[in-house]
């Protein structure tokens, strides 16, 4: 069974985390959970929305943006971050820049059992590569996602956001 | 095929002031083309990555012409990265095919179904503003200028000859090269990029 949190994580907090924090690009493929922030991240003109075809894709992209002097986040699923092993290593933990990287948490949940096999891997996964992260499931843990941003640019090294709000935060 | 030496040099003389980067066996004589290495960039590092990388190099410099030599192994590997790059029409990107239809880096296996590809007739498919297929040095070396004049993301797929590599790679010549991390930072200064 599973259990929602009262609670919600609205795509608002996210995008104004991201102005906040100086972002250009959002490198992303949008999943069924986060369709609002898709659409509001559109209407938004200070920010340009990358869509690629393959997770993968996004690392690489992101990095030739940084290397423009942009500022890309990265906004796929765990599903697509599990796919993006080999990106992740070469494009952006020994290309050594700052990225922050927004993972949908499909499968997850605080109090009922996960069944997801992609939940069960996704912090193992990101522990393996020695990216370190936050969950982020409601608004009041919107100041994490500024936390996130501050180790990526102190350390150059990619920091994740596990969005842990799967069912109702960023959609209608 | 064509000699990829001699199709650098044919496109050198049309360069201008375009940032460069080039991918696969292929791609490592371009150091020894070019004219201005400050604007040359490398972007491997990630399989398939190095189109998506200057993808992203394109999008986030709209005033500079931004050129791939890419390799169809590497290409085949991150094919979505097509129609990506047409989604966003980035009028400043020119996107070479060095196809020498194999994994030449490998030892020379063949790339899947590598001589019936129309890897052209794809990028047009999946929206690029144009796409070219070349086979003959004279018809490229009298188009490439033409080519790097229109708008893009336009696509070059050109046959070349394979430079197969056969030996371990630790046995492998190694040429003084600049790092990726170098030629970033170098380009980035050429920029003025903070």
């Amino acid at each position: 069974m599973v259990h929602q949190q009262a609670a919600i994580l609205r795509p608002e907090t996210m995008v104004e985390e991201f102005k906040k924090n100086g972002v250009t690009h959002v490198v992303t493929i949008p999943d069924s959970e986060t369709n609002y922030l898709y659409e509001l991240m559109e209407t938004q003109e200070w920010l340009d929305v990358v869509p690629v075809s393959r997770e993968g894709e996004a690392w690489g992209t992101a990095f030739g943006l940084n290397i423009a002097g942009k500022v890309p986040v990265v906004l796929v699923q765990n599903t697509g971050m599990l796919e993006s092993g080999d990106s992740i290593r070469g494009m952006a933990i020994d290309a050594g820049f700052p990225l922050v990287m927004v993972i949908g948490y499909r499968g997850w949940n605080r109090r009922g059992v996960i069944t997801d096999s992609v939940a069960k891997y996704t912090e193992p996964f990101l522990t393996a590569f020695g990216i370190d992260y936050y969950l982020v499931e409601q608004n009041e843990d919107g100041d994490r996602i500024s936390v996130a941003f501050e180790e990526a640019r102190a350390t150059n090294k990619p920091v994740a956001i596990l969005v842990g709000d799967e069912y109702h935060g960023f959609n209608r | 095929m064509l000699d990829p030496v001699d199709v650098f040099k044919a496109f050198q003389e049309h360069r201008g002031d375009a940032i460069v980067s080039a991918a696969g066996t292929a791609g490592r004589h371009w150091m020894d083309v070019s004219t201005n290495e400050k604007r040359d960039i490398s972007l491997g590092g990630a399989m398939g990555q190095t189109t998506s990388a200057a993808f992203g190099l394109a999008l986030g410099l709209p005033d500079e012409k931004v050129v791939l030599f890419d390799a169809e192994g590497s290409l085949l590997m991150n094919l979505g990265a097509i129609a990506s790059i047409a989604g966003k029409k980035p009028a400043n990107f020119y996107h070479f095919l060095l196809d020498n239809e194999c994994y030449a880096t490998t030892g020379g296996q063949p790339v899947p179904n590598s001589q019936e590809i129309d890897y052209a007739m794809m990028a047009k498919g999946a929206g690029y503003a144009a796409a070219y297929n070349f086979d003959d040095l004279e018809e490229f070396s009298t188009s490439v200028g033409e080519i790097m004049q229109q708008e893009g993301p336009v696509f070059v797929a050109i046959k070349i000859e394979p430079d197969v590599q056969n030996l371990p790679i630790g046995l492998r010549e190694r040429r003084p090269t600049r790092g990726r991390a170098q030629t970033i930072n170098e380009l980035r200064e050429e920029l003025g990029i903070a």
